[in-house]
Parts: C-alpha cells; structure tokens; sequence
C-alpha cells in the first residue's frame, strides 16, 4: 500500500505516494527527481547521501521518507543562492582542491555545512572528526579539509 | 522491504494502541532501516514511527536523577549539561555513535531496545543502574538495564510493549566515569571492545566501583570479579590492572570480520584499564574531554564530575 506525504524540498513542496519502507533518498532520487544526494555504500558507513532534516544533517539511505512527511530537507541541490551562485562552501571545494570524482561531494558539503552552523569556527581537528562519517576516495581529503576551514576563517 | 503498513503516533497511547494488534515501533530509524536494507532483518510488516511523540522527547532533571525521554537522541544527551557532568560515561558513549548524521536522527530509546550487545550506551546505563519504563496497552512497568538485555537483539519487553523513558538517579558525590572503545574508525563505527567504569571514591579509597564490559558477550554486563579488584583498594595502578584482568577474564568475544575472539579478550584489558584510569581521573576532579563533543556538539567539556 502507498500512502500520501508531502516532501518539503529547498523550499518547494512535492507531493508524493510512497510504500512505507521506501527510504528518503530513494524518494528523492527516483520520485522528487533530485540525483544530487548518491547512494555509495547503502548501509550507513559513507556519508554521500547525507541531506539536512529540519536543519539537522541525517544519512537518507537509512531514513523512512515517509517520516520526512511535513519537514524541510535539503539537498545539496538547494545549497546555491536562486541566482545560482554557489555556496561559500562550494566554491571553497573548487578553489582548494577539494573535489576530485564528485561522488562524496554533495554528502561532504552537507557535513560541512552542518558543522558549520552548528560551529562557525572549528579548528581543523573538528573539521575532521565531523567530517569523517563521509568517505572519499579520491582527494586524500586535504583539499576537504582546507576548503572548510577557509569558509570557517572568512566568518 | 517488507513492511506492508504505517502509522504515525502523535501519542504514546495511539503508539500502544498500534502496536497491540502488532506494529512495531520506529524512531531514527539508524538500526532498523539500515537492518533491512543489509539484509539483516527485514523492516516489520507493521510500523509506527514515534518521532512525532512529544512527550517521549527531552531530557529532565527529577528529584535524585535525570529522565531520558524515549526519544532523547545522542546529540541531546551530549549537548546536555547534566549529562556530561553526573554521567560521563553516558556522554562519552552517546558522543561516538555513527556520526554527527546518526547522533541527530539515533534516539536513546532505539539504542536500548535494538540491543545490540556492542552497541555504546548500554555499559554506562547498566553502571549508573538506569531503569527503563516499559508501557504497553494494558500497563507499565520499570525494568532494570542489568535484566533487560537477554541476548543479541532480544530483551526482556514482550512485542506489545515500548520504552517511554529511562531514569538514572544521581551518582553519588566523588564519583567519575568513563565510557571506552576500541575502534578502526573515528565515526560510523560499532565497539569491537568497550567497557564502562563508573567510580566513586571516599577520600582515597575507592567505596564503589562498576565495572561492565561491552562486544565481550552474548549482552553487555558487569562483571563482579573486576568490581571486587578495585572495591577498597587505593586506586593504584596495580588495582586497576586487576580489574582490568578480571574484566578480560570475565569476556567471552566472538571471532568475527571486525576482530579474532583472542584479539578481543587483550584489548578487553587494555580498554578496561583506560575506562578505569579516566574514571578515576575524573573522581578526583581531572579534565578528561568527552570525546567529540566540543566540535560536535558545541558542549563543554565535562570534566569533573
């Protein structure tokens, strides 16, 4: 049986019938239309498909979407401006290096943005214990790492 | 998948009601979603999701203790104050759950009754002698952690009942604590040993010691002989190693991915040592930062207990 919920997303609300056990980001992926958040591991370890519910960072691979009925989740589609600039952590990934295949990306920023608005200003051991429930195989994560803490250091 | 059916509660009683004709009860959904998508368990034919249960949220300060609402995620625990200060051992668990995407969405609730027998919660509310209030459709009733845990994944709650709280009474004065893990990962990683010393000194003898022991056994429990090693002694060092022995001696790991049944019963001495020498540190008035959680958390550092 599929039952009616309302997926609030960047700030525009989608209409959706889901089976119960469908996760959050297999409804935003295939239902909502948003490829943004990926599925890298499935079983919680990764990190990639990190997204924000109700401001607070939660892995939607392990989440039942319809407990996100009613609630604001963002995606890493949601982080640019409308103008479609980016976001002062995005940039910062492109300026430090902190992007190599992209898969981890959209996970790692919404990671990043959640420490920082939890903690304007960590120091790069902060940074990276927050940072290590999502894994990238590409960068070594020193360009991460960087791109975070310049964002941290113009606030 | 395979759950058929869904409910959201918006009260314990439409939660009870619920899963008296059989649902199961959801909150974070971080062990069971995860569960089923890996194959391990398959979701209930029949859920309820509580996450909309008001009352089961928060974490008060009662008369001789602290109440943790079913709800109470990890992140709360952490950010709260009573937490780190009377139950150290408890925020320095809560703090290394899964990652910073766990902790906001992994209650305390789903923590305890998941009942994983390496899961970080369990050994500190087992040593602070938390009781869990169990309600069903037809009563209440409140059940030590030490009799709750049966096995892996089983306790002792029938099907039609659901954990609406936990209460911890306060510690006695010169008490310090520590929760400690072994691990491969700084986040999103499970014990492959931990152990949990709660202490309380009187001067500078120690007048009562907890010591249990976590991924060690089918559950999470105390062990008697690594208790009676430190009760009365001077806290030496030669004390703690005896704990610590005992503590080994008493564990009966398994073999698995994550480590060899031998290579859990030495690091079993070695963690224990460390939960009891940071404990001890903490009794006396010591800074021992709670892992994590100024970075994560925002929390002070709780110290002293």
């Amino acid at each position: 049986m599929r039952y009616d919920a309302t997926l609030k997303v960047n700030g525009r609300a989608y209409p959706v019938a889901i089976e119960p056990g469908r996760n959050l980001l297999s409804v935003l992926r295939s239902e909502v239309g948003l490829t943004g958040a990926k599925e890298g591991c499935d079983d919680s370890e990764c990190g990639a498909c990190m997204v924000l519910l109700d401001g607070q960072p939660v892995n939607s691979c392990s989440y039942l979407a319809l407990q996100a009925d009613g609630r604001e989740i963002v995606t890493i589609e949601g982080l640019a401006g409308e103008d479609g600039d980016l976001h002062p952590l995005q940039q910062a990934f492109l300026d430090q290096g902190g992007v190599q295949c992209g898969f981890c990306t959209p996970g790692m920023l919404i990671s990043a943005k959640a420490l920082l608005d939890r903690n304007p200003s960590p120091d790069e051991d902060e940074i990276r214990l927050a940072l290590s429930g999502n894994l990238c195989r590409c960068t070594g994560y020193s360009g991460i790492v960087r791109a975070v803490q310049a964002v941290a250091e113009q606030r | 998948m395979s759950a058929q059916s869904y409910t959201a509660a918006t009260s314990v009683d439409e939660a009870l009601e619920a899963m008296a004709t059989g649902a199961r009860p959801i909150a974070g959904g971080t062990d069971l979603v995860v569960g089923a998508r890996g194959g391990k368990a398959p979701l209930p034919d029949a859920l309820v999701a509580i996450h909309r249960v008001s009352e089961l949220r928060g974490i008060r300060e009662q008369e001789g203790g602290l109440v943790l609402g079913a709800l109470a995620t990890h992140a709360d625990i952490v950010a709260s104050s009573s937490a780190c200060e009377l139950f150290t051992a408890l925020a320095d668990a809560s703090a290394i759950v899964g990652s910073h995407a766990t902790r906001t969405a992994g209650t305390i609730g789903g923590n305890v009754m998941n009942a994983s027998p390496a899961m970080e919660t369990g050994g500190p509310l087992i040593c602070f002698d938390a009781v869990a209030t169990l309600r069903s459709a037809s009563g209440t009733r409140r059940v030590a952690l030490t009799d709750l845990f049966t096995g892996p994944g089983r306790t002792v709650a029938e099907p039609g009942e659901l954990l609406t709280e936990l209460a911890i009474p306060t510690p006695k004065d010169g008490t310090g604590s520590c929760y400690a893990r072994l691990e491969y990962r700084r986040q999103m990683e499970i014990a492959i040993v931990g152990a949990t010393a709660v202490v309380t000194l009187d001067g500078g003898t120690v007048r009562d010691a907890r010591i249990a022991i976590t991924a060690l056994a089918p559950t999470i429990h105390r062990v008697a002989e690594a208790e009676q090693a430190l009760n009365g002694s001077d806290a030496s060092d030669a004390a703690v190693h005896a704990a610590a022995d005992a503590a080994a001696g008493a564990s009966r790991p398994i073999s698995d991915v994550r480590g060899s049944a031998q290579y859990r019963r030495a690091m079993a001495a070695v963690l224990t040592r460390r939960a009891i020498s940071t404990a001890i540190t903490r009794a006396r008035g010591g800074r021992f930062p709670i892992p994590a959680s100024p970075a994560l958390h925002g929390a002070v550092n709780g110290g002293a207990a």
